[in-house]
């Protein structure tokens, strides 16, 4: 049997924008049943990579593979809607899909917001607009779940549950999930692969062999212990002004640190 | 009955009112007014050119305003200024030559010119009307095979791309709506105001929706309210039928406003 061809797959991707790389020669494929973790610091990125592989962007070089039909499930970063467009939260579910009420009703109450059916989004908190656009990415029955940053605002205990949610659903549905995250306590439990990322692919791995390697214990170790959500991110190369490795220090390198 | 003038009148106002308002309520969303304002103002060259190619009028005037508005895309584009400069640029420049090219083609007179930029409604004709409620229905149809989607464009390009809605195509058949509507309602309320009739009942319905479907229908009401009060009120008052029309739907809009916390509260 042929191996399986992942989900999606992005070979030596680059981007420029006013002669400035912002992604380099990236590599990186989600396969089903497989939730891939893309982190690293603000600006090194991660939204634009996730544009990309989405088809949203166009690479300036490489090449980005998505396996033909793939239903695409997409909790995009910060989302903000306009208020001169009035909503409820069942239209949005809507959005782009006629579904039966009960399937809408269904999907909220699996991420906890399903007395909110009725709501103007206009006046929800971030922490409930995630969960109700989390359910829309849900209810697509996708086999590719992208989540960018997907459960900002909503607290501690219900970020748990709801990353518990989506490792249940990658289960039951066999999809992939790519997602960005800051959370380097849920990257640990609910991950298969870690990447990060800073405008090139810094180091890559499963969780328990990353956090083996030095870089990685220099990068997050000591905040990881305390559970916070915070890092610093520390390099064993320098990046200069226009985001290039300037020390020559390439990704080869890493590959034996990552 | 069509051939009373005012019954006609009414019809045309009404057909138009019923297309432009949900229109409207893109605009709205896109914040796109001055884009339709510079659309609408492209309309007099439009005539100009139409007349002299031998197309007619409103064919010429559909032919301007969407090849303005592709311009303008291209424009924003690749030129070094903002894009709210270009816009002012190009809505005054194209208005200007348009009164420039009518002049030069002898069709500049004092009287047609002020029908062309406040409306004659009074004066349409049967075959006029027949052209709009035909053409009127056929964007309707449009708009409502195209309208989930187009609402889930606007509300979030990138969140609508992902999910396989055809994002830039959507783009062009508003812009096509609207060059439509330019078109019909120029001879309604005239280039000058025809995006009023467009936004303004979209404004007025926004406090009493709670979904894009309820706000695009109350507006097509509130439009064809205006074009009814304003011709009544132009018939009373013995004022000019387009701007009454548009003076009815800013009343309109004035008494949503004070009806807005109550509505706020229980919606």
């Amino acid at each position: 049997m042929p191996a399986e061809l992942p989900l999606v797959e992005a070979r030596g991707v680059g981007v420029r924008r006013g002669g400035r790389w912002l992604l380099r020669d990236v590599d990186i494929k989600v396969a089903r049943r497989e939730v891939v973790t893309l982190i690293g610091p603000n600006g090194a990125g991660k939204t634009t990579l996730v544009r990309v592989l989405l088809g949203l962007l166009g690479a300036d070089t490489g090449e980005v593979r998505r396996e033909e039909g793939v239903t695409v499930g997409y909790v995009p970063q910060r989302v903000q809607f306009d208020p001169t467009l009035p909503l409820t939260v069942a239209r949005l579910m809507t959005l782009t899909s006629r579904r039966p009420i009960d399937a809408v009703t269904e999907a909220l109450d699996e991420t906890g917001v399903g007395h909110l059916l009725g709501a103007r989004v206009s006046d929800l908190s971030s922490g409930e607009l995630q969960r109700v656009l989390l359910a829309r990415a849900l209810m697509r029955l996708p086999n590719l779940l992208v989540l960018d940053e997907p459960l900002q605002g909503v607290d501690y205990t219900g970020e748990t549950e709801l990353y518990d949610l989506i490792a249940a659903i990658v289960d039951r549905r066999g999809c992939g999930v790519l997602m960005v995250s800051h959370d380097l306590h849920i990257v640990m439990a609910a991950t298969d692969r870690v990447v990060c990322l800073n405008h090139h692919v810094c180091c890559t791995g499963a969780p328990a062999e990353v956090v083996g390697h030095d870089e990685f214990r220099r990068l997050f170790g000591p905040r990881t212990a305390a559970g916070a959500a915070v890092y610093r991110h520390v390099h064993d190369h320098v990046h200069d002004l226009a985001g290039d490795v300037a020390d020559g220090d390439d990704r080869g390198t890493h590959a034996g640190a990552g | 009955m069509l051939d009373d003038f005012f019954v006609r009148a009414l019809l045309a106002a009404a057909g138009v009112a019923c297309v432009a308002s949900p229109v409207g309520c893109i605009l709205l969303w896109r914040r796109m007014a001055y884009f339709g304002d510079t659309m609408a103002h492209s309309a007099l060259l439009g005539i100009a050119l139409g007349v002299l190619i031998g197309l007619g009028p409103s064919y010429g005037v559909f032919i301007v305003a969407v090849a303005v508005a592709i311009l303008l895309v291209v424009l924003e584009r690749f030129a070094p200024v903002a894009s709210d400069t270009l816009l002012g640029i190009l809505s005054h420049s194209t208005l200007a030559l348009g009164v420039v090219t009518l002049a030069l083609s002898g069709n500049g007179h004092r009287h047609d010119l002020l029908g062309y930029l406040f409306g004659d409604v009074l004066a349409v004709t049967a075959r006029e009307l027949v052209v709009i409620w035909g053409g009127g229905a056929a964007c309707l149809v449009v708009l409502a095979m195209v309208w989930r989607s187009l609402v889930a464009a606007i509300l979030h390009a990138d969140l609508a791309r992902a999910e396989g809605v055809p994002v830039l195509r959507l783009q062009i058949v508003y812009v096509v709506l609207m060059a439509a509507i330019v078109a019909a309602g120029m001879k309604v309320v005239g280039v000058l105001l025809v995006v009023a009739l467009a936004i303004i009942p979209a404004a007025a319905a926004r406090a009493f929706s709670r979904t894009p479907e309820q706000m695009a229908l109350l507006a097509a009401g509130v439009g064809v309210a205006a074009g009814v009060l304003g011709l009544f009120g132009s018939l009373w008052l013995d004022t000019p039928s387009g701007p009454s029309i548009v003076v009815a739907a800013a009343i309109l809009f004035l008494a949503s406003f004070a009806a807005w916390p109550a509505a706020r509260s229980s919606r």
